[in-house]
């Protein structure tokens, strides 16, 4: 709801074809030559189109031209300062022309592909003359160095994707959640009938919400995304919420360095996630799913795409789902390179058409949530234990992992370790077993970054630590998102910390001033450590921008900016200055 | 006229218990009982962003601190305004800003800055905004280098008044700014000069040009001005005007944020066409 | 409206109605500020509809816009009102407890029907049938309107054909619900408040009650005559028939804001007597034998004035008038004491507590009250007081309160006095633009970066039948005169119709071209309708 006035320049040809072609009806409609629709509810229900369109805009043109931006933003009736605030908030967004025409080369310059020599691979594209540019974590550290190519006028791509997937715990008969990974086809839905699909759907129908609600409860589930919140308590609470429209959102922008578990979920077994969100659906009454995929995943997106035609043409999604009387359908959203989007209200914000920055808390998103609707928000790991639940029961599902941890756990590791990649283990594993799984660690072990960018380093001294969330609490550390990446004394920590203070730095998303200005004063001292070496009142300058940023700031992302860093100081991997 | 009757709660602010009614925040609870919490992005006329985090609290039970202009009241909490943490985070807060931005001509940060001991010599070449100052009309300046991005202007630009939105915020981190779409010049923007941003602007980041120029020319005198409250000569809304004048001249005009017909907002008229006044002669002007 | 000359509704209630219904009028520019008000109520989920022959920056905001030809109000809301009453949506219950004269009513409306209202209107019957049930239908509802109403040769039928809309619905006299007219002038409600109406003394009070003016009288010392005055249109015929001959001018300009200039200028001229007491030497000063310079009102002088929820405020004086300027009241009471007359009260103080003894909606409100609760709503009857936020709210008592019915109005569709013609096929219309206004005495003092000047905005179809561009000079005339003017090519305009403003007379005298046939009830002419051409010029002319 807004004055409308847009500026001079205007679309070419190009622009307006791709847009008019995505944008079917426009908010603003006319019938014969006086009788004009709009309204405040109207502009509301498209605004979520605008990102959708920006990206096309991006591919089509290889940036948002201001003629461009004014064609989309008048059609979805979005103030064009707005429209362009959204556009700048994006890194796979260009708002000025290119300086050199072809894709745009994302290389990865976080953790695992800098020991992995992303450097070197920078410079062999830039000497091949093509356009680079240094991203944070692609989400594929098993595979580092990772590059993303943003296409323009052809579709995005990951070269190795090309390759196929590797299994590390291929013919593994105790996997629950990896068990279909390279065994059902992910583009077909009858090879995902025939290992087991829908039949907890089925279940889920067959028992009534209430029942799911119960088993959901007695299983102990918990979110995987970090905050470990009871997810039967969650979908309760939207459940008992009697607004109208609902959602369910799937949480798949998965950005936390060191973590690919939910691109390869995606990838791999995506009519699961599908059919674990349609579950939330019909037991929390919502009839509207989306999907939030991060926006250098093409491979996901395009099999979640398809698994959800599939799904829909197959009566597993759309109205009367299996004959019954729900309604249920999916949407899937590309993010845009910005990792704040994996904050779950700055992703609603992000699927609505505005920037990325996180709300405040309260109201929480099971009262107000996308579109300020009830909303169940799950990352793709927690809903596919959901299937694992129905399908099995709670005994059999708590028969592996701990009372406080039941279940099995997803780990994404990366780094000097023998064998990088996705493992199952049940919670209750030793961290130094799981390296063990995994070949372990390439040379000598100097410290392991658990959670990612947000976690916090431990040292070769806990590599017994069983790997649940009571024992890493316990043990002032985190599983967080399951990331677990490994360094050998090879590497110089004082670097790996600078780089992750510099990826704070880009990603903070500017809203409040603890993380906006905080995140910056961190990463310089860091740099002035390396430049003159350390001093004591750097350590307590540390600390007081820690103090701030994880007191003070809206989100996880400024709670979290300092933790790693602060621990390794505490762990004494830094240069510490004299007292 | 809607009447709700609403129930109390109690909350206990630095030892004291304060009763209010549901739904009243802390920053209003606090204020009630005579105690003060510094505040940048929050104004009475605007819904709360807290993006300062200038105004947090500690809350018994929270591991955070939480913002006290949109925390409201819970029936029994402990709220402590001063403790270390408390002061520590504001501190820190007012270090960065100071770091960043020009504050001089915002007096209350400055007074802040001293009463939490603020030290910015600690910070050795820290990256600061710099802009150049944007005068593109007669009616107010952008100095963008002392903008503290307290969303204010966006908001009063945007949905809690004017909803013309001409400006937003663009970029992110540290780059982020305020913004027209790809920066153009404000009057190529959808901005329609009710001013009300700079109205709402905490740090004279936006000021109106009468002001700029008297400022310019070391003539700019604040305690010896005097506001006056009158009504809009223009359409018959009746907004509420308060006059600043010095030397006999109006140099600015502003309203109160807290009253019932303009909620502090105004148009281009009522903040601008003042000029009448004090004009020798009506004058019409040749329109290009 | 049923008796009281004040808009119903206080402007925190458009934030909690249920449904807003602009009619001509674009409060976005014209109204600011309320306009805010406006939009709280649409955020919080009130629908909007527009009717409006323009699709103005207000009418953008709405749900659907009913873009209605010039001066064709009557047959949309009588056929709204047939609408309602086929589809039983009418509140029967309050019809039967506070109205009068509804049957006579229903048969009236009854040949109204929505396809006639379709062809007459030129809005499309099911907007016509779609925006009369979600009026009915809404809980509570607004009627908002400025002068697209009242600027008719028509004007109060047309206000009336509104009041009937709501007296069918029940939409008035509560809270959320009411008749929303929106004052163009600061004081124009103030003024009408003070008597400046031909008819009435201050608060409404008739000029033909012998009581009243003998309360008046023993006040002011003086007789005053019971047979009413003169509105201002009546008073310029009188000039013309040589009745009036004297003419004393106070803030106002007429010889640029008056419909077809040249006939008022004429006549301004040929008085005996033309005083002007005024701010700035205007072109009506210009005119005048003896000019009074006066401060300005509500930055040099002290006094209250009254806005469009009749909330009577106060102004003050922040600064000085220079030279010989004198406040109003003085000048006022100076010539009254020359004419012999003993006025006690002199200050502005004295004054309103005189207005209070003689007004009794007025009597509540002291300077101090006035002071500390930041305006009060008339009427105010006595010092306890709290002042009244919405007006009517007796239709909903118990025996009405000891009031008569409302009664419902029969209005009669006639369309605009000035047909079009194969001579003057187009349609002109004139409105404010956010940063004028009226004959820009007042808003020319200041540099406006979004002023645009005097254009004629016309449809794209309308360019090119007239094979003119943007930007282009064109002469333009009405059977009364013609001006030069720039045309520009309005995306949203409805063929047929063009718009200008009319906040520069210095540059376009467009009064030139407006209608004077006016309204005998209001005495307001029908600025918003008259027939023009748009010829091109001469070849090497059109530019510059």
């Amino acid at each position: 709801m807004a004055d409308l006035q847009f500026g001079d320049a205007l679309p070419d040809a190009k622009e307006m074809e791709i847009v008019d072609a995505f944008v079917g009806e426009t908010v603003v409609v006319w019938e014969g030559e006086r009788v004009v629709r709009s309204g405040v509810t109207r502009r509301r229900e498209q605004r979520h189109l605008l990102l959708p369109g920006l990206h096309l805009l991006q591919n089509s043109q290889g940036w948002i031209s201001p003629g461009g931006l004014n064609y989309l933003a008048e059609l979805l009736q979005v103030p064009p300062a707005e429209a362009y605030g959204v556009a700048t908030f994006y890194d796979l967004f260009e708002t000025e022309k290119p300086s050199a025409p072809g894709p745009q080369n994302h290389i990865c310059v976080d953790a695992a592909c800098a020991i992995a020599g992303s450097d070197d691979l920078i410079s062999e594209i830039q000497a091949a003359g093509q356009r680079v540019h240094k991203s944070p974590c692609l989400g594929q550290c098993e595979r580092a160095p990772a590059i993303f190519i943003q296409g323009v006028g052809t579709p995005d791509q990951v070269p190795a994707d090309a390759d196929g997937f590797s299994h590390p715990q291929r013919g593994d008969s105790s996997l629950r959640l990896l068990k279909r990974f390279g065994v059902a086809d992910p583009l077909s839905i009858e090879s995902y009938l025939s290992n087991g699909g829908y039949a907890a759907l089925t279940r889920a129908l067959d028992i009534g919400a209430d029942a799911v609600l119960n088993t959901l409860e007695a299983s102990g589930l918990s979110g995987r995304g970090g905050a470990a919140f009871p997810t039967g308590t969650k979908w309760r609470a939207v459940a008992e919420e009697s607004s109208q429209s609902k959602h369910v959102v799937a949480n798949a922008d998965e950005s936390e360095p060191g973590t690919f578990k939910d691109r390869l979920i995606m990838e791999n077994d995506p009519f699961a996630i599908i059919e674990a969100m349609t579950i939330a659906g019909v037991t929390t009454g919502s009839k509207r799913g989306w999907i939030y995929v991060r926006g250098e995943y093409p491979l996901a997106t395009h099999r979640l795409n398809h698994a959800i035609e599939r799904s829909r043409s197959s009566g597993y999604l759309g109205s009367r789902i299996c004959g019954s009387e729900y309604s249920f359908d999916i949407e899937v959203r590309r993010g845009a390179g910005a990792y704040i989007c994996g904050e779950e209200t700055a992703l609603f914000n992000s699927i609505e058409g505005r920037r990325g920055e996180p709300r405040n808390k309260p109201p929480f998103p099971t009262t107000s949530g996308l579109f300020g609707e009830p909303t169940v928000i799950n990352n793709p790991e927690t809903l596919i234990n959901v299937l694992e639940i129905l399908n099995g029961g709670v005994d059999a599902y708590r028969s592996l992992g701990t009372e406080r941890s039941p279940g099995t756990k997803l780990f994404c590791l990366s780094g000097h370790i023998q064998f990088p990649g996705l493992y199952e283990v049940p919670f209750g594993v030793s961290l130094g077993n799981l390296l063990e799984t995994a070949g372990g660690v390439v040379g000598d072990l100097q410290a392991i970054l658990m959670g990612g960018a947000a976690g916090r380093f431990v040292g070769p001294e806990k590599l017994d630590l069983p790997l649940t969330l009571e024992d890493a609490a316990a043990n002032e550390t985190t599983l967080g998102s399951g990331a677990i990446m490994v360094f050998s004394t090879d590497v110089n920590m004082l670097d790996i910390t600078r780089r992750l203070a510099q990826f704070f730095r880009d990603e903070s998303c500017g809203q409040c001033v603890p993380c906006r200005i905080g995140t910056v004063r961190q990463h310089e001292v860091l740099l002035q450590i390396k430049k003159e070496g350390p001093d004591k009142a750097q350590r307590e300058l540390l600390d007081d921008i820690s103090a701030v940023m994880s007191d003070a700031s809206i989100c996880g992302l400024g709670h979290t900016a300092a933790s790693a860093i602060q621990s390794a100081l505490d762990l004494g991997l830094l240069p510490q200055g004299a007292s | 006229m809607k009447e709700q009757v609403a129930s109390q709660v109690s909350v206990h602010i630095n030892g004291v218990t304060v009763n209010v009614e549901e739904g009243t925040t802390l920053l209003q609870a606090a204020s009630s009982a005579g105690i003060e919490i510094p505040t940048l992005c929050w104004a009475e006329n605007l819904t709360p962003v807290n993006a300062c985090r200038l105004c947090v609290v500690e809350q018994q039970g929270s591991r955070a601190l939480i913002p006290s202009c949109s925390r409201v009241c819970e029936d029994g909490a402990q709220i402590q305004t001063d403790s270390e943490r408390v002061r520590l985070s504001r501190k820190m807060v007012l270090e960065f800003l100071t770091s960043t931005n020009d504050l001089s001509q915002s007096p209350d940060l400055v007074a802040w800055s001293e009463m939490y001991e603020v030290d910015t010599e600690r910070y050795k070449a820290p990256a600061k905004i710099e802009d150049q100052i944007k005068i593109e009309d007669d009616l107010f300046v952008r100095a963008y280098d002392k903008c503290v991005l307290c969303y204010k202007c966006v908001e009063a630009c945007g949905d809690d008044a004017q909803h013309t939105f001409a400006i937003a915020i663009a970029g992110r981190g540290f780059d982020a700014r305020v913004s027209t779409e790809y920066e153009v010049p404000l009057p190529e923007s959808a901005c329609v000069y009710c001013g009300n941003c700079v109205g709402v602007c905490p740090t004279n980041a936006l000021q109106f040009k009468t002001e700029f120029d008297l400022r310019d020319a070391k003539d700019w005198r604040p305690t010896e001005q005097e506001i006056t409250e009158t009504v809009c000569s223009y359409c018959g809304v009746g907004c509420s005007l308060e006059l600043h004048t010095q030397d006999n001249q109006i140099v600015k005009v502003t309203s109160p944020s807290d009253h019932s017909v303009t909620s502090g907002h105004l148009c281009i008229k009522g903040r601008f066409g003042w000029q009448y006044v004090h004009a020798p002669e009506f004058k019409p002007r040749e329109i290009p | 409206m049923f008796g009281v000359g004040g808009g119903t509704s206080s402007y925190a209630e458009v934030e909690d109605t249920d449904f807003v219904l602009l009619w001509g009028s674009n409060a976005r520019d014209a109204h600011p500020i309320y306009f805010h008000h406006l939009l709280k109520g649409l955020s919080e989920g009130a629908k909007m509809f527009a009717v409006d022959p323009r699709r103005t920056a207000s009418a953008k905001f709405a749900d659907l816009w009913l873009g209605i030809d010039v001066g064709t109000d009557i047959s949309l809301a009588n056929a709204m009102a047939r609408e309602i009453i086929a589809a039983d949506l009418h509140d029967k219950n309050f019809i039967e407890h506070a109205t009068a004269g509804f049957d006579a009513f229903a048969e009236h409306v009854d040949e109204y029907t929505l396809e006639r209202a379709a062809a007459t209107t030129g809005v499309a019957a099911e907007a016509i049938r779609e925006l009369a049930h979600e009026y009915a239908t809404a809980p509570t509802a607004q009627i908002l309107w400025t002068l697209g109403i009242t600027e008719h040769h028509n004007g109060v039928e047309n206000v009336l054909s509104l009041c009937n809309l709501a007296l069918l619905t029940g939409h008035v006299g509560r809270w959320g619900s009411g008749l929303v007219p929106l004052r163009g002038q600061n004081n124009v409600q103030g003024g009408g408040d003070m008597g400046a109406l031909p008819n009435k003394l201050p608060g409404f009070q008739d000029v033909a009650d012998d009581t009243v003016r003998a309360k008046f009288e023993s006040v002011y010392g003086a007789p005053i005559n019971p047979v009413p005055g003169l509105h201002l249109t009546l008073m310029f015929e009188a000039m013309a028939q040589g009745d009036l001959t004297a003419l004393y001018i106070i803030g106002e300009n007429p010889a640029d804001s008056e419909a077809d200039v040249v006939h008022t200028r004429k006549l301004l001229a040929e008085l005996d007597i033309l005083v002007v007491q005024d701010i700035f030497l205007t072109r009506t000063a210009q005119l005048a034998d003896v000019v009074l310079p006066a401060t300005v009102g509500w930055a040099e002088s002290e006094g209250t004035v009254t806005s469009s929820e009749r909330r009577v405020q106060r102004v003050r004086a922040a600064v000085t008038a220079p030279g010989d300027c004198r406040h109003d009241y003085e000048i006022i009471g100076e010539l009254a004491q020359r004419m012999g007359a003993k006025w006690a009260a002199e200050t502005p103080e004295e004054l309103w507590n005189e207005l209070r003894s003689l007004s009794p909606m007025h009597a509540g409100m002291s300077y101090q009250r006035l002071e500390r609760e930041r305006g009060l709503q008339w009427p105010c009857p006595n010092i306890d007081h709290p002042g009244t936020p919405y007006l009517h709210g007796w239709l909903w008592e118990e025996n009405l309160g000891g009031h008569e019915p409302a009664p419902f109005s029969i209005t009669r569709y006639e369309g605009p006095k000035e047909q079009l013609t194969d001579d003057f096929p187009l349609r002109l219309t004139t409105g404010r633009a956010l940063d004028s206004y009226n004959t820009g005495v007042q808003s020319s003092g200041y540099e406006s970066p979004i002023r645009s000047g005097s254009h004629l905005e016309i449809s794209a179809a309308d360019a090119l039948n007239l094979k003119v561009v943007d930007g282009e000079r064109v002469s333009v005339s009405s059977p009364r005169g013609s001006v030069e003017m720039h045309i520009k090519i309005e995306p949203d305009q409805v063929a047929g119709l063009a718009f200008s403003t009319f906040h520069f007379p210095e540059l376009v005298d467009l009064n030139l071209l407006t209608n004077d046939e006016w309204d005998p009830r209001s005495g307001t002419a029908e600025f918003k309708a008259a027939s023009i051409r748009i010829d091109k010029l001469p070849l090497g002319t059109s530019r510059g």
